[in-house]
């Protein structure tokens, strides 16, 4: 069961290690003579006005919370997926009952505005 | 059964140290770089308990989806640097009481339940398969599953009332 | 004899149980020359992509590409590989290093990771694990955080942008994907990629799910965030988007993975709608197999640049649009109406099934193509209202004077 997963935990260190390895050449051989001008973050050949880190539309949250709550839908829907057919027809209903109140929501978002940019 | 034993140590260690690692960084996105580190070891218990749907789900959902939710709004905030909170009052000591009560819960079942335990089995060749849980969802915990549509109905509602509360 | 990869592990267990080792240890010693062996070819696929890159795209601007480096220019991504290397490694004022180092690592090494778990021949796959798709799905979403990692790391309001729009693209697109990838996985009754391509021993899945296979292969294209998507690094508003301060390798990190994600959404779409390894004569030579692969995955890979040189940017609003009012009720359409008729079809002649669930797609396609019709002519309506045009001023009525 678990010997199933160990090439993809192979795969993790080699392709991490490698990525790693690879960086550190580029550290490594890589000329280094720092200005000050030149470490300064880009901003189109302009000073960099005030921090870089700063507070975003909170547009982008809404997103984030559309996508977590149709992604935990959605891993509903792959197990359901594998066995429906030994489910019969009362495992197409119960899926039904659920996408149609996941449509509900969908359409609230919608009508809302929730789904629009501005 | 030893190498299993092994490697849930190793990944013991990095679970715990990595959530002690959140509770202390300053920084708001190293809280929730280790966090995801967390979630990623509890990913490969699961696993290792022959739970492979579970433990793919806890990498989707949490390290995935949930993780990403939190750093937009720590970014979003620009509360990466949140600085030293005050650490009086019941913000220190309650997570301190509750901590010890639950390290006396897991002592007391440790020391005098460790009979009443059950031995291990060997889990069935298809457990924890995705085929398995399906059929265990939509047949034994067909209301809960139709009950977690109607909770994301309302988180869905909720979270689009508050987000965008002002224009409607 | 037409399977050398078998006999090469037949052979290393011989060799290896000869040595005295425990079995246990032999298969560990296997995986690791395997999955060694799969990274390094992938890798090298890697740097070829560049060169592939560059070229189809110079043949779509009517140029001739890299052609001074070796025949046909084959040598190009290997100087640009040492130009990379040795060029200065600059961090910005103000990142924060760590983080700073690991975004593009975390980005290359999920990428590489997806290849765990596609079948590159019935006897080349990494692992065939019974939840590969949603495997896929989840590494997919660790790749986001890289990216995210990196925007923040760097210290850089553009960047910043550019990883948000980033993640919020990938992150919506997500959805439809999934919806999309479980047609497939519907079909074949089950999550590995390997029984998926072995379900399609009759068929391809794209016969019987072509609306799925293309909304897998935008929802895969808005996942790269390549062109008309890229707006996620659109150089004429926020430079470059998240790699804006990244030099030398660390740049060459997310250009390969970059490359390489988009070679690995193309295998996973082959694997998922056209068969995968399969071909003629496949079974039996499983070299076959990775040439029929690679050719598929390569085929993919080409649509996908032709696309991304042919079509302009869309704005962020309309990626929203899409995504949400457009691809995801329609992949839930799809999923229920396949679901539906495969219930239906139950105990059918194959060809009867293909040809129902293909007519019933065609259906889905028609009517969807009205609905966008009867909007974009209403939309144009709209658009097309006359609007208050500049007129110079009336010339002043002389009230005065005389």
């Amino acid at each position: 069961m678990l010997i199933e997963y160990l090439p993809i935990a192979i795969l993790l260190v080699i392709s991490t290690g490698l990525a790693a390895l690879i960086v550190w050449i580029g550290n490594t051989f890589g000329p280094r003579r720092p200005t000050l001008r030149k470490s300064l973050p880009y901003e189109s050949g302009m000073n960099p006005i005030g921090p870089g880190t700063r507070r975003m539309p909170v547009r982008f949250y809404l997103v984030a919370v559309l996508f977590i709550l149709f992604d935990i839908e959605v891993v509903f829907f792959l197990p359901w997926a594998i066995v429906f057919r030994q489910l019969g027809l009362f495992g197409l209903i119960e899926m039904f009952v659920f996408i149609f109140i996941l449509l509900v929501g969908y359409v609230y978002a919608w009508k809302k505005g929730a789904l629009e940019w501005e | 059964m030893t190498s299993e034993l092994i490697l849930f140590f190793i990944l013991a260690i990095v679970a715990v140290a990595s959530a002690v690692g959140m509770l202390l960084s300053r920084n708001a996105v190293y809280a929730a770089l280790y966090l995801i580190l967390n979630f990623a070891t509890v990913a490969v218990f699961y696993l290792m308990l022959s739970a492979a749907f579970i433990s793919l789900v806890q990498v989707t959902v949490y390290a995935g989806a949930i993780m990403v939710l939190f750093l937009f709004v720590i970014m979003l905030l620009g509360a990466e640097h949140t600085g030293r909170l005050s650490e009086s009052g019941w913000m220190f000591w309650t997570p301190i009481v509750l901590g010890a009560v639950l390290a006396v819960e897991a002592l007391y079942i440790i020391l005098r339940q460790w009979k009443a335990i059950p031995a291990t089995q060997a889990a069935g060749s298809d457990f924890g398969a995705p085929a398995a849980v399906g059929l265990e969802l939509f047949q034994n915990y067909l209301l809960p599953f139709e009950v977690t549509s109607v909770l994301l109905l309302v988180a869905m509602i909720g979270a689009i009332l508050l987000a965008r509360s002002k224009k409607a | 004899m037409g399977d050398p990869i078998t006999a090469i592990s037949l052979w290393l267990d011989g060799l290896l149980a000869g040595w005295g080792l425990a079995p246990a240890l032999i298969i560990v010693i296997k995986a690791l020359l395997g999955v060694g062996a799969l990274a390094t070819a992938v890798l090298l696929v890697d740097i070829f992509l560049v060169w592939v890159e560059r070229k189809v795209v110079a043949r779509f601007q009517d140029r001739l590409g890299p052609n001074r480096l070796g025949p046909f220019g084959l040598i190009q991504p290997f100087a640009d590989v040492i130009k990379l290397l040795i060029k200065e490694d600059i961090t910005p004022v103000g990142a924060d290093r760590i983080v700073y180092n690991l975004a593009p690592i975390m980005a290359l090494a999920t990428v590489l990771l997806l290849w765990a778990v596609i079948p590159l021949a019935p006897t080349v796959v990494g692992t065939d694990v019974n939840v590969g798709v949603l495997y896929i799905v989840g590494v997919g979403a660790l790749g986001t955080l890289g990216i995210i990692m990196a925007g923040w790391a760097s210290n850089n309001k553009y960047a910043l942008i550019g990883a948000f729009r980033t993640v919020a693209q990938m992150v919506s697109y997500e959805v439809p994907m999934v919806i999309a990838l479980l047609v497939p996985v519907l079909l074949a009754r089950s999550m590995g990629i390997n029984s998926i391509v072995n379900a399609q021993d009759s068929y391809w899945f794209i016969l019987v799910a072509p609306i799925a296979f293309l909304l897998t292969l935008i929802t895969s294209i808005a996942e790269l965030g390549r062109a008309p998507f890229d707006l996620v690094e659109a150089e004429s508003e926020i430079v470059a988007g998240f790699h804006i301060e990244y030099t030398g390798m660390k740049f060459g990190l997310f250009y390969a993975g970059e490359l390489l994600h988009a070679l690995t959404l193309s295998g996973i779409v082959a694997s998922l709608f056209l068969g995968g390894w399969r071909g003629p004569g496949a079974e039996s030579f499983p070299l076959l197999g990775i040439v029929y692969f690679f050719a598929k995955a390569f085929f993919l890979y080409w649509v996908i640049m032709w696309v991304k040189y042919s079509l302009p940017r869309i704005r962020i609003d309309q990626m929203l649009n899409l995504n949400w009012k457009f691809l995801t009720p329609l992949s839930l359409v799809v999923l229920v109406v396949t679901a539906l008729l495969d219930k239906a079809l139950v105990g059918v002649q194959p060809w009867v099934y293909v040809l129902v669930l293909l007519a019933a797609n065609l259906v889905i396609a028609w009517v969807t193509l009205q609905i966008l019709r009867s909007r974009a002519r209403k939309e144009r309506q709209r658009v097309a209202e006359p609007r208050p045009i500049a007129r110079p001023p009336a010339a002043p009525v002389s009230s005065q004077g005389a």
